[in-house]
């Protein structure tokens, strides 16, 4: 695999995820194959490339949310916290309690501000006192503010950005180890944008973030680690399979990259 | 699953939480509540499909039975004897929903047509939606006192009172407001684009509508108007008191006529065994021509969309 | 035509090619007149509706003047002195139809989830929503005849259990001898079942994917799902449904003519035989002559109200009560 060497040099950091020869089909259709990435321990991780490369498929795969797609099924090992989640025994809720997700279009509950951040933690079993996770969740996300004063409104009262913020205090309200986002900026305006960013070095603090986005000038000022994916075409199959290309320091990939075809997408030759 | 050394055990990311191994704990209260609902789900499934099992097999082994040339030839016999057929009520069932269907699918037709391509949200597109959902949770059996009221009771067709002509009307009534419906929904399915089209090489309003945006939108609409037919052919309240029911053969359509569905209900209760054993026999026929009427919709869908 | 696949090649058309350049007279009044006719057409919708409440009301007319409000609590039916009540009728399709909605409601939206939420494979799912809906075009009288010869006598010995157990209370102080409120309660879910179910799997089909994906991301089980996030997003379509086939249940004619008895007398026991207001006048409407005339249309218009109340709740509920999602 081309990713072989900077494989090496991560893995002895401190590693939350592993994923080992990953490859995920919808059906008989292959749609990213051969992954092997480690994701780093409290540091941004950004997974890039062209669209069809299949870089939210493997996002997906991190949590088990791909057991919600039918026919989807995923050959290889994830090891997270010393286990394969993919492991027959592991139950996929308890996966996803321990690692969030943001998804790319802001999805509140149809519910109160404060019964979107309250239901995940009740749910989790939270004992504590609820006011005050409500209060930190949303401030950490940096929503609190805007939100502070309707409470008890819909979560659709907010506008696109706040939405989403406050579909990221809802996924840390449950502490989880792990945040996967999927294109959390896809659908919000540059100064949302610039505000989830900002959040995002808030979290990486406390904690490990995976975050997937078309916008490389975002993988350049979140991302501490950065997975590039390219598709190709396959022989005698209709579509693309998509593949992992090369994962480095983020530096290292847009200013030195190993590969041809890193150096053409960062450098916007294509995609 | 300990042989990744290089994957260092959890540290406790939270205290708040209680966190376990990730492994799937079946006797854990959520996932019993889990598996317990999945059953309750279950059974309520197999509970729902039960009754059409059921009544399909008794449909067609009770009726199927007595499926013989004659059942198609001849007349219904007297009451307590036996033998005979439903030849009359096959043949004005077929009568009855052809005058409704006449009625209705124009009408109905023409009016979706108003609603989806003349006035979208006006107020009297607006009052002949409403007028029109009314009507279709009007409940069968007051078209047939509303027939009764305005036809039968006058005797407004050539001094007859009951006849083949009021139990069409008194079913059309029925099939009308689903025929609007389709029409009108199936018509907002076509894209506004195809319209534009058509009158950008100007073609007149009538012109696009009909040989532009009506073609386009026949697949939902001739689904819906199977099923409306199919529905009015099963209809017994509507007819016992227009239609009636008569035990010869059609006399022209300003006279009583019989009907398969009035047959079923008026030898059904008949303390006769053949009578019973005829009322078995039409159902069959009727189901299956109702069965067979909802998988041909299901068929123009689906070979339309491919 | 052909001549289109080399364009430089193309004539021009000769002068006067095109001979309706300006739009005749005719085609005008034509576009014009299509239009009044479908509108008509449409009218005649709205036309029907009136003419049905106009023959109802001037029927019952006689009827009202003569019986009142009393006819609404009166539960005499007594064509030989020509004194009419409809409470037994009334009472019976308010009862059968809300009791037949309390079994079908449980019933249909829980065939509705388990046939949305990926519990089992989706042609085994499909397989169900197809039974269900042909269900619902099995006609109304070959129920009543299914009911009669078989669901009837099957489910016999399990009203006399419950007349056994329960006969001290006044529900089921009788002993059940065939056709009765009992066994047309139980057609009666089997012919709302198919409505509820439709109506809520459709309702279920549109709650939006990343509601789920919402729901599962946070670590929430699939029935912690579905009872917190999907059913409340779902629940104003779900409760118009429901409605609507209560509106259906009351007006249902044919199939509970035939099981409930058409009993005259009053009895609250569901075990005894019965009436409903579509069931009376599906019965004695060809026979009857007078004043009887009057009063089945007085009670048909009673069925009209509150079917028609139902059904515009019903509506309402749907517009009014959706949530944004």
């Amino acid at each position: 695999m081309t990713s072989s060497n900077s494989l090496h040099q991560t893995a002895q950091a401190d590693t939350c995820m592993s994923l080992q020869n990953v490859t995920i089909s919808y059906g008989s259709f292959e749609a990213v194959r051969n992954v092997f990435v480690d994701i780093p321990r409290g540091k941004v991780t950004a997974f890039i490339g062209p669209s069809g490369c299949g870089k939210s498929t493997v996002l997906r795969g991190l949590n088990r949310m791909n057991d919600l797609i039918p026919g989807c099924t995923l050959k290889g090992k994830v090891i997270f916290d010393g286990m394969d989640l993919y492991d027959s025994r592991v139950d996929p809720v308890e996966v996803r309690r321990r690692i969030g997700m943001v998804f790319q279009k802001p999805n509140p509950f149809p519910k109160t501000i404060y019964e979107n951040i309250a239901f995940g933690a009740r749910i989790n079993g939270y004992r504590g006192n609820m006011d005050e996770l409500v209060e930190r969740s949303l401030r950490k996300a940096a929503v609190w503010d805007e939100c502070k004063d309707k409470l008890q409104e819909s979560g659709f009262a907010l506008s696109g950005g706040q939405q989403q913020r406050l579909c990221i205090a809802r996924a840390i309200a449950t502490e989880p180890e792990v945040i996967l986002m999927d294109e959390p900026c896809s659908a919000l305006d540059p100064i949302s944008t610039l505000k989830i960013e900002e959040t995002m070095h808030e979290l990486k603090r406390s904690y490990t973030i995976v975050i997937v986005t078309h916008n490389m000038q975002q993988a350049v000022r979140v991302a501490d680690m950065t997975a590039f994916y390219n598709a190709e075409a396959v022989d005698g199959g209709s579509g693309k399979v998509g593949y992992l290309v090369e994962f480095d320091r983020t530096e290292s990939i847009f200013n030195s990259p190993t590969q041809q075809a890193t150096l053409d997408y960062v450098s916007g030759r294509f995609g | 699953m300990t042989s990744f050394p290089q994957v260092p055990q959890a540290h406790s990311a939270s205290s708040l939480f209680d966190r376990g191994t990730l492994f799937f704990k079946p006797s854990l209260g959520r996932n019993l509540f889990n598996s317990i609902c999945t059953s309750i789900a279950g059974l309520f499934a197999t509970i729902a499909v039960l009754p059409l099992v059921l009544v399909l097999l008794y449909v067609l082994v009770q009726g199927g039975r007595l499926i013989t040339p004659s059942l198609f030839t001849q007349l219904p016999p007297a009451p307590g004897m036996s033998g005979g057929g439903i030849g009359n009520a096959m043949i004005g069932t077929v009568v009855v929903t052809l005058i409704a269907s006449l009625l209705a699918i124009p009408i109905g037709v023409g009016g979706g047509i108003y609603l989806s391509e003349y006035n979208r949200s006006g107020w009297f597109a607006q009052v002949v939606r409403f007028c029109n959902d009314v009507l279709a949770g009007v409940p069968s059996i007051i078209s047939g006192v509303f027939v009764y009221g305005l036809i039968v009771a006058t005797r407004i067709f050539f001094g007859q009172s009951y006849s083949a002509m009021a139990g069409g009307i008194a079913l059309s009534v029925l099939m009308l407001p689903t025929v609007i419906k389709t029409t009108d929904e199936g018509l907002k399915l076509v894209p506004q684009e195809l319209r534009w089209g058509a009158f950008g090489v100007g073609a007149s309003q009538v012109v696009t509508i009909l040989k532009v945006v009506l073609p386009a939108a026949f697949t939902p609409i001739a689904t819906g108007v199977v099923l409306a037919i199919a529905r009015a052919a099963g209809e017994t309240a509507p007819l016992i008191f227009t239609a009636l029911f008569s035990p010869f053969w059609p006399e022209g359509i300003f006279n009583p006529i019989a009907s398969m569905s009035v047959l079923i209900y008026n030898f059904a209760i008949m303390p006769y065994a053949p009578q019973n054993q005829l009322a078995w026999a039409a159902s069959f026929v009727l189901v299956v021509m109702i069965l067979a009427a909802n998988l041909l919709a299901r068929w123009i869908t689906r070979v339309n969309r491919t | 035509m052909s001549s289109l696949s080399t364009p430089a090649a193309v004539p021009e058309s000769p002068a006067g090619a095109y001979t309706l350049r300006r739009r005749p007279m005719s085609e005008k009044l034509l576009d014009g007149g299509f239009r009044n006719l479908t509108m008509g057409l449409a009218a005649l919708v709205a036309t029907v509706l009136l003419a049905i409440l106009i023959t109802v009301f001037s029927g019952a007319r006689e009827a009202i003047a003569e019986f009142g409000t009393s006819f609404l609590t009166s539960s005499a039916w007594d064509p030989v002195n020509e004194k009419y009540g409809a409470f037994t009728a009334i009472y019976g399709t308010l009862v059968s139809s809300f009791l037949a909605l309390l079994l079908a409601v449980p019933l249909g939206i829980g065939t509705a989830i388990f046939i949305t939420e990926d519990i089992i494979p989706s042609s085994l799912r499909e397989a169900i929503g197809l039974m269900v809906e042909l269900l619902a075009a099995i006609p109304s009288v070959v129920l009543g005849l299914w009911a009669i010869f078989v669901m009837e006598p099957a489910i016999r010995p399990l009203l006399n259990l419950s007349h056994k157990l329960l006969g001290w209370t006044p529900f089921f102080n009788t002993v059940p001898q065939g056709p009765g409120m009992a066994p047309a309660i139980l057609i009666l879910v089997v012919m709302v079942l198919p409505i509820i179910t439709a109506i809520a799997r459709d309702a279920l089909n549109q709650v939006p994917i990343e509601l789920r994906q919402g729901a599962y991301g946070i670590g929430t089980t699939r029935w912690g799902a579905i009872f917190n996030i999907i059913l409340p997003a779902a629940i104003s379509a779900i409760v118009g449904g429901v409605m609507l086939a209560l509106g259906r249940a009351m007006g249902e004619t044919m199939a509970v003519t035939m099981i409930i008895g058409n009993a005259l007398n009053f009895n609250v026991s569901l075990l005894a035989p019965g009436n409903t207001i579509a069931s009376m006048l599906a019965n004695q409407f060809g026979e009857a002559d007078g004043i009887q005339v009057s009063a089945l249309m007085y009670a048909g218009l009673i069925l009209m109200l509150l079917t028609f109340v139902v059904n515009v709740a019903a509506q309402w509920i749907v517009r009014k009560l959706s949530l944004r999602y």
